[in-house]
């Protein structure tokens, strides 16, 4: 269809160039750099500037109390907010979410009460019109999901056996394709988007309707892009002709995503070899400088630094913090083995010194042992200094996602602009493990919370026995937990439908129902216990049992031990293998997760004294961590103990939280001697004669 | 296969401090010497830890082994000699293997009379990381309760072995921070033709939770933990000295 615009001069071109594919793009276009970080640039004078004052502006922010300014009138749309600037003139990336840096946007559309607490809780008030307009004549996601929810599904969520539901907020962990808006400009993809919606189905079953209707949304949501650009006075209907454009275009596209949705997580994608290409072409052509290369960049991630929702204390106590999850995907591998590495893979991971350490935007390196040399180490290095770093194993990845999946949040892989996934919060199964002892009655709050199945009997658990009752109790909760999530995912796409994400993806995508887990390290050592130890039960004066005491010594997860990390194994292939039974919202494919980083702290505390000998209100370990100083053998039995389980069966990723002082990792003061300048041609005499003098 | 057993104190999967390459580190119970500044004294007790055999700790090794490419298996303390024909059926069996061998050892057990045992431990030897705590006899002696007549020795059977090794040297504030000392050490390291390299190692404090937690009093309460600068010092003197034995002055 299509002929070559005259933007991608000197591109070679490809199946890109008749159809959207911008991994062809890449392919077809990257330039490998195998070299060092030597040819980086500093920050410049403007960058620096910047910079300052965003630092005041964060000073400020924390002596207000954690937030400067929210709008509490103007709902956030696309095209909501008039330009905003830190400083016109030295910003080469420019955009904000409302009409200035650090006034954070009003966001009803997940839940008036989420976005009213939000505000409140900061010493603002929403305008009473908003309310009322959020409150009497348009439904919410959060309305929507409690008409629906089921007594049951009520009682789990406040007994916190299933926790950190998005029913109240934003789901997050969809990544739009926000290249495409640069490569191919926005008439292009308004027109791809108009044929698709000519081509759709006009069986009018709910399943067309519905996608009828999403594609009608997402050319609406391109049209309000367009606009967007124009507010900041660009035009994004073409392709970008420049390295600074593809940025700008870019971050265009995230925007507009950041300002319709507060997510979970709202990730970038894979984008620094791609913007790498238009860089390298400048550079070629003699137009920009290293210094300017260097410094769109770091304007770029700066606007990154500064995404900012409203969200009330306790999301950020869930989260330990604020965080965005503007994660970016750097390295990898191409499915022909060839590393994805580019001069732009170490520009983003310098602006980690051009502006000082930062945990957002999340720059996660996707590791493969095919990685070039003097990038690992330079990977390296930056972790020892600045310990801002994730690492994520592409080697892993690429098998099921091919060379162009990104992040979203942690540790969630996706295509980009070809998969998206249903965030599913998490099951706690050591809780589960808790009710299958007591026959679902909650120790906590001790009310019955699943069915009343027969509670253990006797003064010491019986493995056997307790096997038995956990893998009902997982049933149960599996079923229930999938059905929950049936019900959010339903509302979320009625009533707060990611218009501009999905607008950035193909036609037919790939689903992913991502369920997750917590506490696996304190299920196995629990399990383990009763296996090699004996566990005498504490009852309370109901019969519950609130405690329990160990005796003797059992093996525990984090030591490289098949005993105990077996148990581990098993506990995920059989949960997963409980979820997959259950009908999942838009013929999603279920997967899982083992990853809470931060709110396994909050789940501590809702979780009551455990076999394992760990009590009440102390956290459950990270992620698939072992618990805290159980792991007495070193690193490698713990991270060997991790990587036994099986990323098939937790397609959503598995975390492993690692911190190790630099001292830890091996040392630089040793001296080699043949790297001195010693006279090494002693004759043997010589040495000899040496030798007698000195002693 | 025999079944002697070690003496095992506990092992660490992720060494990287103990030999070139991120290691397996065997810790073996009991240790002759009492240095002031030891910050293992949960390993002095001849008596403790558990026993195991070489083909047990190795089934260790392997569970972690994709670590260990470019390391391998280090043996250490307390005193691992003490413990001399486990150790050498340990390193004859990972030899046989090709798993790289370093022991970590203060040389303390060596004399003429067991040379041969010596000399079969040497064969399965890859490298050596030897503790040379004092040059001074006397001073060694007060230093850990032992002189170093038997640890010289020993450095210099395996430079005429050709043994590789590594040279470490503790230095403490006030205590073994004597340029001129560092300076004869330095004289005599040069001397020896297969060291391979020099380590000096700042003094922490960081095993006094361990006395506290034993009830054995902490020999060098007060002393500061070395600075970088004086463990810089230190290596300059040292290989001042090695440098003029060399040249010949």
């Amino acid at each position: 269809m299509s002929c070559f615009a005259e933007e991608w001069k000197n591109f070679v071109p490809g199946k890109w160039s008749d159809n959207i594919n911008v991994r062809d793009f890449i392919q077809c276009n990257y330039t490998l750099y195998t070299g060092d970080e030597s040819f980086l640039a500093d920050a410049t004078e403007a960058t620096k500037k910047l910079w300052a004052q965003v630092m005041e502006l964060s000073e400020k922010e924390r002596a207000a109390g954690g937030v400067l300014d929210m709008d509490t009138k103007v709902v956030s749309t696309i095209t909501s907010h008039g330009a905003g600037y830190l400083d016109k003139e030295l910003e080469q990336i420019v955009g904000f979410q409302t009409d200035k840096p650090f006034k954070r946007s009003l966001q009803p559309f997940g839940g008036i009460r989420m976005a009213q607490a939000a505000c409140h809780e900061n010493g603002y008030e929403v305008d009473e019109e908003v309310t009322k307009i959020f409150t009497e004549y348009r439904k919410t996601h959060n309305q929507g999901v409690f008409d629906a929810y089921s007594p049951e599904m009520k009682l789990a969520r406040k007994s916190a056996i299933i926790t950190g539901l998005p029913d109240a907020y934003g789901r997050g962990r969809i990544i739009g394709d926000y290249r495409r808006v640069a490569l191919y400009g926005v008439d292009r993809l308004i027109e791809d988007k108009q044929q698709q919606l000519a081509t759709a189905p006009v069986r009018m079953t709910a399943k067309n309707i519905q996608l009828r209707e999403e594609l009608s949304d997402q050319i609406k949501a391109l049209h309000e892009l367009k606009k967007l650009g124009a507010i900041y006075g660009c035009d994004i209907s073409k392709p970008a002709k420049n390295a600074k454009e593809a940025i700008q275009w870019l971050y265009f596209g995230y925007l507009a995503a950041v300002k319709e949705q507060n997510g979970a997580a709202m990730s970038l994608g894979r984008t620094s070899t791609f913007i790498d290409i238009y860089i390298q072409r400048d550079l070629e052509l003699g137009i920009i400088t290293e210094e300017q290369a260097q410094e769109y960049i770091d304007h770029f991630i700066m606007k990154l630094r500064l995404v900012k929702f409203a969200r009330t204390p306790e999301y950020n106590e869930l989260f330990s913090g604020d965080p965005t999850w503007v994660t970016e995907s750097i390295g990898g591998v191409n499915i022909d083995g060839k590393p994805l590495v580019t001069k732009t893979s170490f520009r983003y991971l310098h602006t980690l010194d051009n502006l000082g350490p930062a945990p957002e935007p999340n720059l996660t390196v996707l590791w493969s042992v095919n990685l070039p040399q003097k990038f690992k180490e330079y990977c390296a290095k930056m972790s020892i200094r600045t310990s801002s770093i994730q690492y994520e194993n592409d080697d892993l990845m690429r098998v099921i996602h091919g060379d162009d999946y990104a992040i979203a949040c942690c540790v969630s892989s996706m295509r980009v602009g070809k998969e998206m996934q249903f965030f599913g919060a998490r099951a706690n199964l050591a809780k589960c493990l808790l009710y299958a002892i007591n026959g679902g009655v909650d120790e906590r709050l001790k009310i019955q919370v699943a069915p009343k199945y027969r509670a253990v009997e006797g003064d010491y658990l019986d493995y056997d026995d307790v096997m038995e009752k956990y893998d009902q109790m997982m049933s149960w909760l599996a079923e229930l937990y999938v059905n929950t999530l049936n019900v959010i995912h339903y509302m979320h796409d009625k009533y707060s439908y990611e218009r501009l994400q999905m607008a950035l993806h193909d036609r037919e995508v790939k689903r992913y129902f991502a369920t997750g887990i917590a506490g696996l390290s304190v299920v196995a050592d629990s399990l383990s216990a009763i296996k090699y130890a004996k566990v005498k039960c504490i009852r309370d004066e109901d019969g519950i049992v609130v405690d329990y005491e160990v005796e003797g010594d059992f093996p525990k997860y984090g030591n490289n031990d098949d005993r105990v990390d077996s148990i581990a194994v098993d506990i995920v292939e059989k949960f997963m293998e409980k979820i997959k039974r259950h009908h999942t919202y838009r013929d999603s494919v279920p997967t899982m997760s083992i990853l809470t980083i931060t709110s396994n702290v909050v789940y501590g505390k809702k979780t009551g004294n455990t076999p394992d000998g760990r009590k009440i209100g102390v956290p459950l370990a990270p992620g698939a961590n072992p618990m805290y100083g159980r792991d007495t053998h070193g690193a490698a039995a713990s991270l060997s103990s991790v990587a036994k389980l099986p990323f098939k069966h937790a397609q959503d990723g598995i975390s492993n939280t690692f911190s190790i002082v630099p001292n830890a990792l091996g040392k630089d003061g040793l001296s080699m001697i043949e790297e001195l300048d010693f006279d090494l041609n002693m004759t043997e005499e010589e040495l000899k004669k040496a030798a007698a003098d000195v002693q | 296969m025999s079944l002697i057993t070690g003496r095992i104190h506990s092992t660490e999967s992720f060494g990287t401090v103990d030999g070139p390459g991120i290691r397996f580190v065997v810790f073996l119970q009991g240790c002759p010497l009492r240095c002031k500044y030891c910050h293992n004294p949960d390993t002095w007790a001849y008596n403790g830890g558990k026993e195991m055999t070489a083909e047990q700790l190795l089934d260790e090794y392997n569970g972690c082994r994709e670590f260990y490419k470019d390391g391998g298996i280090t043996v250490t303390g307390g005193e691992p000699l003490l413990q001399i024909d486990f150790v050498t059926e340990l390193f004859e069996l990972a030899k046989s293997r090709g798993i790289h061998t370093c022991l970590d050892t203060s040389g303390i057990t060596f004399n003429d009379s067991n040379k041969d045992r010596f000399d079969r431990l040497i064969k399965s030897t890859d490298l050596i990381l030897l503790d040379l705590k004092h040059i001074d006899s006397a001073l060694h002696k007060e230093l850990t309760a032992h002189g170093n007549e038997n640890i010289l020795a020993f450095a210099r059977y395996l430079a005429d072995n050709n043994i590789p090794m590594w040279i470490r040297h503790v230095v403490v504030p006030g205590l073994t921070d004597d340029e001129e000392q560092h300076y004869k050490l330095g004289r005599f390291i040069g001397t020896l033709r297969s060291v391979k390299a020099l380590d000096v190692l700042p003094y922490h404090d960081m095993g006094v939770p361990k006395y506290e937690a034993l009830g054995i009093d902490y020999p060098l309460k007060g002393t500061e933990p070395a600075t970088k600068e004086l463990a810089l010092k230190t290596k300059q003197a040292i290989m001042r000295g090695i440098k003029d034995v060399r040249a010949g002055r």
